[in-house]
């Protein structure tokens, strides 16, 4: 067992001292880290908090010694200090020598933000465990795979002997990370390096994770730094904050004072941005009393079959959406939640008549769209158009903007020429941007204005609903806001009807009128927004409601957390 | 799991070998005309004539005067017992005529087979690591030559460096003192000797792609996180190379067996007349010229099977190498 310093030393394990890294350019070194200075403490979790491109990942790398290529350390140093017994400098060392490679993994450790992408892909978890406890300790195989096993118990793993003959694609997202951590954690390091581990994970998850950080930081003593640009998770775990920008640190401090009395305007900026999701949206239009309804889904079923050998058999059939029911208003936004795998996605992809429902109906006004033909929907697509997650990803890089927005004005023979480009001016200034900007292509957009030309594409046809799919999830928390003032103003002057799809019930609470909770397939629970956050019925709407992170330290610790345990049927 | 896998794959092999030896036998009689009339033809260009009575008893000998259906099953069903039929031209089994020249041309192909892999995969993992260095230009012109230059002119190049300046007897696999010798030392010697040159010859363009796949593929895989995650372990740079991104890289260099072998076996029909190999490319070129029906359906046939046997292999290893492969 390693000696466990109690959190009241004095010195700090790693100083971060006035750190500068730049990417060698072709036109010179272009600086990501301007000076950056901060401490870590044993038995302290640090979280560096920032938006993408602040520079938070980079810093974490460089502490390793690992500065990703074409970057270069250009100045400060980073002095790291285990036992008190003086200081060694890390940024000295060779970045593929013996004495960096000693520390990597054995007393500074990392885990990644995507936990799939993370574990090799043909390698077993014992395999990685094994070999990250080999590089570190004198131990032989076998020894090894039971301090691995030991590892995965350490992290809840259930069957963990088993478990280390697994692959990582054999595991679910949150054993993944509890994998990562329990190799990260196998040689017993002084600092732990978290660099956004929760982010790609469910909220039930996360809240897990983080509980059990925050226990084995508890027991092996070691200093966490946590990266990430929430500021919920902040306000549960940290001890220290530091705030960056842009290569600076702007502000850091400990965990009161940033919540309680920021300095610094950014720090205001993201602290806002959290609380105005807290509530609904100031300004937002609700639906007319008298309001007709605009769609009806009834009974609605989609399986997923598996087919497998030579007669093509049907051997495993998944209820992706097992008899899900609602009504949704003209001009009404309808949410809805759950987790990865609740069926939410496919069931807003069911109303787009992406996938073909295997039962019920989906009436649009007066129309059935489940029995509808190819050429009844050509009609209805003009009315109900989609707005997907990722704004990279949804626009062809090799289209200008014009070119993209125009599409469905071609395709649909509305609008040619000089009255096109005229159309396509009118729908840019409508969402905030440029209309000058219309030649050029997605690349040269950020994330925000990418989904600011995702919306306009959407509104291109005038359509009366919108199906939106964690349309603000890729995007920085000071820009989620704006893209959802942007959809409700455009719901109150258009009168949109919107179905909204998301696992964020902070954003469903700040833009939808109603929501309606998934899981498994099913609709567990549905009605006002407001009264469902505040008073939930469904022991599965509790539970997801209880993982949310507060973005309020002074709350940590007063919430019972549990988990939504199905009866079997 | 893996055995079932591949007893699946073999059942399905026989059905897909019936359908292949159908095609084989349609497209070899596809040209118009048969064995007889190619015959008839080159008689008639030294002078001697052939009276009626006799072209119909040749036929009806061949059995060449059947339907199609009939010629075909006949065929198939003395497959099914290893007979391949006679050559008309040579007049002698099939069977010994292939298996005399399948057997140096196996043994060409898997040489060359290896000095591709052995060439390839370092200097790809070194081309894709060192991005851009000048080792690397140097790879990626050299590889971009030898994809580019035609066989032909390769060995004739090489031949000729050969002769004129090492004085060595080229051509051939062996030298004249050991064409028809039994097999012994001195001859393997021989033939190894005769070797390298034929095996330069006809693996540089496939050395050449397999260059450029292997640093296309190792360059996708070094960026990924699970390469961090190893160096964040202090995993030394070379083991952590070696260990993830290759390995996760060398899917489709496996995946090329499955075609090098009967390109080898096809494609080296130039070189080897150029080189005068005794390997089994020039003699289904002839057999294909003068409508040798037997001999060339057996050629056919054999090069399909070796693409089938190609891709099992490849197969299997891509299963034994990538788990997900196996749980697909």
């Amino acid at each position: 067992m390693p000696l466990i310093h109690m959190p009241s030393d004095t010195h700090p394990i790693i100083r971060v001292d006035n750190l500068n890294v730049g990417f060698s350019m072709r036109q010179g070194v272009v600086d990501v880290l301007h000076g950056i200075s901060f401490d870590l403490h044993r038995g302290k979790t640090t979280c560096i908090v920032g938006e993408s491109g602040s520079g938070k990942s980079v810093t974490a790398r460089t502490i390793l010694n690992m500065v990703p290529r074409p970057g270069i350390i250009n100045g400060g140093r980073i002095m790291f200090d285990p036992d008190g017994t003086g200081p060694v400098c890390l940024t000295e060392m060779d970045p593929r020598g013996k004495e960096i490679r000693a520390i990597r993994g054995g007393r500074i450790a990392m885990i990644f933000q995507e936990p799939m992408s993370s574990l090799s892909p043909v390698h077993t978890i014992g395999n990685q465990i094994v070999e990250a406890i080999r590089l570190h300790r004198d131990v032989d195989k076998k020894e090894a795979r039971r301090m691995a096993a030991e590892a995965l118990a350490q992290v809840e793993i259930p069957n963990p002997e088993k478990a280390l003959d697994k692959y990582a694609f054999e595991y679910s997202g949150g054993m993944r990370q509890r994998a990562m951590i329990a190799m990260a954690l196998s040689c017993h390091p002084d600092v732990l390096i978290a660099d956004e581990p929760t982010t790609a994970l469910d909220v039930t998850t996360q809240a897990e994770i983080l509980d059990l950080m925050k226990n084995l930081q508890t027991d092996l003593g070691m200093a966490i730094m946590f990266i990430t640009h929430d500021m919920g998770v902040v306000a549960e775990i940290a001890d220290e904050v530091v705030v960056m920008e842009q290569g600076h640190v702007v502000e850091k401090g400990g965990i009161d004072q940033i919540f309680s009395a920021p300095q610094h305007p950014y720090t205001q900026k993201l602290l806002t941005a959290v609380k105005t999701l807290d509530e609904p949206a100031p300004g937002k239009v609700r639906p007319a009393a008298d309001a007709r309804d605009i769609l009806t889904v009834k009974g609605l079923e989609l399986r997923f079959e598996k087919k497998e050998g030579f007669f093509q058999r049907v051997t495993e059939v998944t209820k992706a959406v097992d008899g899900v029911s609602f009504t949704l208003r003209q001009g009404e936004a309808l949410g809805i939640v759950g987790e990865s795998g609740s069926g939410k996605t496919t069931v807003g992809r069911c109303i787009a008549r992406v996938y073909d429902p295997n039962a019920g109906t989906i009436d649009y006004s007066g129309q059935n769209l489940v029995t509808a033909g190819a050429a009844e929907l050509r009609d209805t697509r003009k009315q109900i158009r989609m707005i997907f997650q990722d704004p990279f990803a949804s626009l062809n890089p090799r289209m200008t903007v014009k070119q993209l927005i125009a599409e469905p004005l071609i395709v649909n023979g509305i609008a040619r020429g000089k009255d096109l480009e005229d159309r396509v001016a009118k729908l840019l200034t409508e969402v905030g941007l440029d209309p000058g900007m219309m030649e050029r292509y997605p690349h040269a957009f950020s994330g925000g204005q990418r989904q600011r030309i995702v919306v306009a594409r959407a509104i291109a046809l005038e359509p009366k609903l919108v199906i939106a799919d964690e349309p603000t999830s890729a995007l920085d928390v000071s820009i989620r806001t704006q893209v959802l003032d942007l959809l409700l103003r455009l719901q109150a002057e258009m009168g949109l009807s919107f179905i909204f799809i998301s696992h964020d019930m902070a954003v469903i609470r700040y833009f939808c009128d109603r929501v309606a909770v998934m899981f498994k397939g099913r609709i567990v629970e549905i009605g006002e927004t407001e009264q469902i956050i505040t008073d939930p019925q469904h022991p599965y709407t509790k539970a997801l409601l209880s993982s949310v992170p507060i973005a309020d330290p002074s709350l940590r610790g007063t919430r019972q957390r549990h988990r939504y345990i199905p009866e079997q049927a | 799991m893996i055995w079932r896998f591949i007893l699946k794959r073999i059942i399905w092999m026989v059905p897909f070998m019936f359908a292949v030896s159908l095609v084989a036998f349609l497209l070899i009689q596809a040209p118009p005309g048969d064995y007889l009339t190619t015959y008839i033809a080159k008689l008639g260009e030294s002078n001697e004539v052939m009276d009626q009575a006799s072209v119909d008893n040749l036929r009806a000998r061949f059995g060449l005067d059947k339907p199609l259906y009939v010629q075909y099953f006949k065929w198939v069903s003395n497959l099914l017992v290893g007979d391949f039929g006679m050559s008309f031209e040579w007049r002698q089994p099939v069977s010994e005529l292939v298996w005399q020249r399948m057997g140096l041309t196996m043994m060409l192909s898997f040489s060359t087979l290896l000095f591709t892999w052995a060439v390839a995969f370092p200097i790809g993992v070194y081309s894709a690591v060192r991005k851009y260095s000048i080792g690397d230009y140097i790879a990626t012109t050299i590889g971009f030559i030898g994809l580019a230059t035609p066989n032909f002119l390769l060995a004739l190049v090489l031949m000729y460096i050969g002769v004129v300046h090492f004085g060595s007897d080229v051509g051939g696999l062996f030298s004249s003192e050991y064409k028809n010798a039994p097999w012994s030392w001195p001859k393997v010697w021989n033939l190894i000797q005769h070797l390298w040159l034929p095996v330069v010859v006809l693996g540089t363009s496939a050395t050449a792609s397999l260059i450029r796949i292997m640093r296309a593929n190792l360059l996708d895989e070094l960026n990924r996180p699970y390469v961090d995650t190893a160096r964040a372990k202090g995993l030394s740079e070379f083991w952590l190379i070696m260990k993830y991104p290759v390995r996760v890289a060398l899917n489709p260099f496996v995946s090329t067996i499955g075609w090098v072998l009967p390109n080898l076996v096809s494609g080296a029909v130039v070189t080897a007349i150029v080189l005068s190999l005794p390997t089994a490319g020039p003699l289904m070129l002839q057999a294909l010229l003068s409508q040798d029906m037997y001999l060339a359906g057996a050629f056919v046939l054999l090069l399909s099977s070796l693409t089938v046997i190609g891709m099992l292999i490849s197969d299997i290893l891509l299963v034994l190498l990538d788990p997900r492969v196996r749980y697909e």
